[in-house]
């Protein structure tokens, strides 16, 4: 590569490279919201992979940087599998059921981006055991 | 996806890679790969977290969860649990001393809570061996804001307003001294970085080195820049390999990026950085002994003025600074001296790394405001004495501070505070000592290290100090007299305004501040040939009390000069004359019926 000759330059290479250093300090961060997503036996057996995959592959897209996602173990809801809870700051946990790739990402454009709840899906609002 | 969903981070500092740190990431990527999720998950080596002792350390990102003395064997379980189940590794994590519960996150840790990290920033955040890492979190944008947007006259105020003072153990001015090199117009300059950390026991500049070598070579660039320097040295202990590797990959990344070179950031700047190694003497690490062995003459102080400012390496206008007063330098550039003047106190602005050791349940590396009291550092961050034992006196500024007591625990920690005390930053060793330790003793162990590692260039340090050993051996042998006390005394106190350098002129610290706080120990060695905490060997006198012995006889048995008679159910008694006061005895005895 050729050498970097001025702050623009350097300013891209910063944007490139934070990708990957990308969400190493949200988990810190008081307001970043956060998304459990249940992946115990049961869990993975009912797909949460391919949920996981769709939320992950979303996230992305929509360049959200105050999102981070993490696996969690059996959350009590195997009928409900696969099973993804929604904490945003300051706000009561969603807890919504059978959410597939598909819902996943609908999640992510709803519930995320415009704080509309996804109604028909959730299972419970008062999940106090975070 | 382009994207990871998460990271584990693993450090590769000296202490965490000595305890098998490559083997376990090695094992981590084998395992994550073996599943599948080695495009989701990223490992990434980083430095030091401080928590050296109860290395390896890992930390999973972004849940911020703490996995502590992690072997390679347990790879397997982290991934399966971990990140394929979600679930904690409850027996990796963190159990707090105190409240005996385990914690997860790191950001609970006592330990890390009342810390600031500045120059330890990326330490243990990013990968040392990859710039665009350091790129990433705001790496050579100081660098670029001060060639492209501003003055070398405004690079220099806002370091000097910013208030940062050398972290090497003199305090002086950053700001200034880039100022009066400046102002010495030379057709050659000279940047030194002061990499010799001589103190033993100290590691903090080896870590900034090891986990974020780029922040030290930008900041660098950027004091080049701002007194008219070309060429560059950071003069590292040949000790040092992990943090040496580190630095030449960072100088090769840097140069291909252009930071380092002809016409840096597209201006007229030309900069460039070499490596010197030193041999080790802890007096090299002094400025002046340091440039001598630079030019490869023999490392041993000149009389100052002239001040390297004025005349350094071979006779230009040279700057040195330490690692760690580096290191502070972007983040001040990127936030401005007002962000910097916020933390710490009016005369010490910022944070002070320390290398906190000896008897505290947390050892390890640690950043703290300026200001911040000694008992916070020693009982909330370090968690307090060992087994239960009680503080005696903790040792700040390496091996020529001085001994603080107990009743000066709510001192300060700043520059001027701690010199107050008889003692001094100094580059930021602080070594915590408990009850059976004994100040006489210690006294002598630093005296012993300043007599060795004086260069003899100038007679009170060269004979002054080995007198004050002398003392203190003899004193330590139950054959110190009052005269001795009254000698120390005088004597140290010559010493410190006659000696030529640093080294000299503070190394009978730890014998006057012993004096001062714990003369009732040197008493109790020369007037009653006793020793309190029962370390000195010629001053131990063991002692059966016959009220508490059952004679069970265990000490009579494992006596190897079989000094001790009587009979089974009886009382036992040692002969005082024959026994060469091996302690077996002591060990032996379960009743506690010996004292010493
Ligand atoms: C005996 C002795 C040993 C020293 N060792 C070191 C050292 O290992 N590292 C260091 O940075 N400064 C050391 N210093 C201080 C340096 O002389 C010098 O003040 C310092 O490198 C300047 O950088 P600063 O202004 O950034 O602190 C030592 C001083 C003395 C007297
Ligand atoms: S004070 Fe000691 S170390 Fe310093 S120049 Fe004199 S003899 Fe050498
Ligand atoms: S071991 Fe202790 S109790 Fe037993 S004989 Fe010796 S002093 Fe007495
Ligand atoms: S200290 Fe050693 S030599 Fe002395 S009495 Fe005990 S066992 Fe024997
Ligand atoms: S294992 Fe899935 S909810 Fe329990
Ligand atoms: S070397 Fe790993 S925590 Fe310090």
């Amino acid at each position: 590569m050729s050498t970097i000759k001025s702050l623009d330059e350097l300013k891209k290479i910063r944007e490139q490279s934070l990708k990957k250093m990308e969400l190493r300090t949200v988990g810190a961060e008081k307001d970043s919201i956060k998304i459990l997503i249940g992946m115990a036996t049961c869990g993975i057996a009912a797909g949460a992979r391919d949920t996981l995959s769709g939320i992950l592959d979303e996230i992305d897209k929509q360049n959200l940087d105050n999102v981070y996602v993490v696996q969690v173990g059996c959350m009590g809801y195997c009928y409900a599998e696969p099973v993804v809870q929604v904490n945003m700051p300051g706000k009561e946990p969603i807890v919504y059921g059978n959410i597939d790739a598909k819902k996943g990402r609908e999640i992510i454009n709803k519930h995320i981006q415009k704080g509309e709840l996804l109604e028909d899906l959730i299972i419970s609002k008062s999940f106090h055991r975070v | 996806m382009s994207k990871y969903r998460s990271h584990i981070l693993v450090c590769v500092g000296t202490g965490c890679q000595s305890q098998e740190s490559n083997d376990l990431i090695e094992q981590l990527k084998h395992e994550l790969k073996s599943r599948g999720y080695e495009e989701e998950i990223q490992v990434v080596k980083t430095g030091c977290f401080g928590f050296c002792e109860k290395g390896p350390i890992i930390k999973i990102l972004p849940e911020d969860v703490f996995y502590i003395e992690v072997k390679p064997s347990d790879a397997k379980e982290i991934v399966e649990e971990h990140i394929v189940k979600g679930r904690r590794v409850e027996r990796l994590l963190y159990e707090e001393p105190n409240i005996q519960k385990r914690l997860e996150e790191q950001h609970d840790i006592p330990f890390y809570k009342k810390q600031i990290r500045i120059a330890l920033r990326n330490c243990g955040l990013i990968n040392p061996e990859d710039i665009r890492e350091y790129i990433a979190v705001d790496g050579y944008l100081a660098l670029g804001k001060a060639l492209t947007e501003m003055k070398q006259e405004e690079v220099i105020k806002l370091v000097k307003d910013s208030g940062l003072r050398g972290r090497g153990g003199g305090g002086f001015s950053t700001g200034y001294k880039w100022e009066l090199t400046y102002n010495n117009k030379n057709d050659l300059k000279f940047i030194i970085c002061n990499a010799d950390e001589g103190d033993p026991g100290a590691f903090m500049d080896r870590s900034i080195l090891e986990g974020d070598p780029h922040s030290v070579l930008e900041a660098m660039a950027i004091g080049a820049y701002a007194i008219g320097a070309e060429k560059g040295y950071v003069y590292i202990r040949a000790e040092y390999p992990l943090a040496i590797h580190r630095l030449k990959i960072a100088i090769e990344q840097a140069r291909k990026y252009g930071f380092l070179g002809e016409g840096v950031f597209g201006t007229k700047f030309n900069f460039d950085i070499e490596l010197k190694y030193g041999a080790g003497a802890f007096v090299c690490g002094e400025e002046t002994a340091l440039l001598n062995s630079i030019e490869g003459g023999r490392g041993e102080p000149n009389a100052k003025p002239p001040f390297p400012a004025e005349s350094g390496l071979w006779n230009r206008p040279t700057c040195v600074n330490n690692v760690e007063t580096f290191a502070n330098v972007p983040p001040i550039l990127l936030n401005g001296p007002e962000w910097f003047n916020k933390i710490g106190t009016e005369k010490s602005r910022g944070t002070k790394v320390f290398a906190l050791a000896g008897k505290v349940n947390n050892v390890g590396l640690i950043e703290v405001p300026m200001g911040i009291k000694m008992r916070e550092v020693i009982f909330d961050i370090g968690g307090g004495i060992r087994d239960g034992k009680k503080f005696k006196a903790v040792q700040t500024g390496g091996p020529s501070g001085g001994c603080i007591p107990e009743e000066l625990l709510d001192t300060a920690i700043d520059f001027e505070s701690l010199k107050e005390i008889g003692s001094m930053m100094g580059s930021g060793g602080m070594i915590v000592m408990d009850e059976d330790d004994c100040m006489v003793n210690i006294a002598k162990f630093y005296l012993e290290f300043t007599e060795e590692e004086s260069c003899g260039k100038c007679t009170p340090c060269r004979i002054g100090n080995r007198r004050l050993h002398e003392i203190l051996i003899k004193i330590t042998e139950g054959k110190g007299t009052k005269e001795d006390l009254e000698d120390l005394k005088r004597l140290g106190e010559m010493i410190k305004i006659s000696s030529l350098c640093g080294l000299g002129q503070s190394s009978p610290n730890p014998v006057l501040s012993t004096l001062k706080y714990f003369y009732n120990e040197y008493e109790q060695h020369v007037f009653n040939k006793h020793c309190p905490a029962g370390v000195c060997t010629a001053l131990k006198k063991y002692e059966i009390m016959s009220d508490n012995c059952k004679g069970c006889t265990l000490c009579k048995k494992v006596c190897p000069v079989e000094c001790i008679e009587g009979n089974t159910k009886e009382a036992h008694k040692i002969d005082p004359e024959k026994c060469i006061k091996c302690g077996a005895c002591f060990e032996a005895c379960k009743f506690n019926a010996i004292a010493k």
